[in-house]
């Protein structure tokens, strides 16, 4: 069986950083395999602080939007914090369209949204 | 007319209700543009608005039915390009689709689609109660 993995997970102090494999998140079948490995490390590794890296992906589809959405509600609902960093500016202009950079903590890079956390 | 060969590309697909011809009539649309010279802005748009209608097509209008196609005609020139994306659904009303941006809506996670497609094409036309759908983008000068 081919590794489906999509993200890449590493801990940094108590937060987890989570990295996009994929430049394109379009892909029905990717996006469900994002969606799976996003919400098991909610749902299964009851991990509260999570940092979604941005860095390589260039094109992202509603259907991904969806997913995110339902990430942030899962992390909320379990006292935790989810943000978003290293998103290119194309990619912020589907999440300003949408105005999902109103529900998204969205912060430019790794260390400046590590701060805080 | 030896001046327009090259600088114009017309052509139909015809593909199955599934979102992997989806991906290759995606593919191919934008290597034309890519030929004719559109921006990377340009294309960026154009393979959202793309994924959006023939997701859309496939899944909501087709409902992924293996006896049933989706028919993408495209005209593509280097000032302009028009694609029409028609499916053998029920088709919908697109006036009825909620505004995902209301307060209400923004932590829904669907109902994005059209609206991306709106704001990354010049021009959005829907005919035959949703049917069909038609994408036109004027290309970005550099």
């Amino acid at each position: 069986m081919a590794d489906h993995r999509r993200i890449n997970v590493e801990e940094i102090g108590d937060v987890t950083v989570a990295r996009f494999v994929d430049k394109k998140i379009l892909d029905e079948t990717n996006i469900q395999h994002i969606g799976d490995q996003l919400f098991s490390l909610v749902d299964d590794d009851g991990r509260k602080k999570i940092l979604l890296d941005f860095e390589n992906v260039e094109y992202l589809s509603s259907a991904a939007l969806g997913k995110l959405i339902t990430m942030d509600k899962k992390v909320k609902a379990a006292g935790g914090k989810l943000k978003l960093c290293s998103v290119r500016p194309e990619i912020y202009e589907v999440f300003a369209i949408t105005k999902l950079n109103k529900l998204f903590d969205i912060r430019d890079d790794q260390e400046q949204a590590l701060e805080g956390f | 007319m030896a001046d327009a060969a090259g600088v114009a590309e017309k052509f139909a697909l015809t593909i199955p209700s599934d979102t992997e011809a989806g991906m290759v009539a995606q593919n191919r649309i934008l290597s034309s543009l890519e030929r004719l010279g559109y921006t990377e802005r340009d294309l960026f748009g154009m393979r959202l608005a793309l994924e959006e209608a023939l997701v859309n097509a496939i899944k909501h209008g087709n409902r992924r039915s293996d006896v049933k196609v989706v028919r993408v005609a495209c005209d593509l020139n280097d000032d302009r390009a028009e694609v029409v994306i028609r499916d053998q659904g029920e088709g919908f009303d697109p006036g009825d689709v909620p505004d995902p941006t209301a307060e209400e809506n923004l932590d829904r996670p669907c109902g994005r689609g059209i609206m991306l497609m709106r704001s990354f094409m010049t021009e959005v036309r829907y005919a035959d109660e949703g049917r069909e759908v038609t994408l036109l983008k004027v290309r970005t000068v550099d």
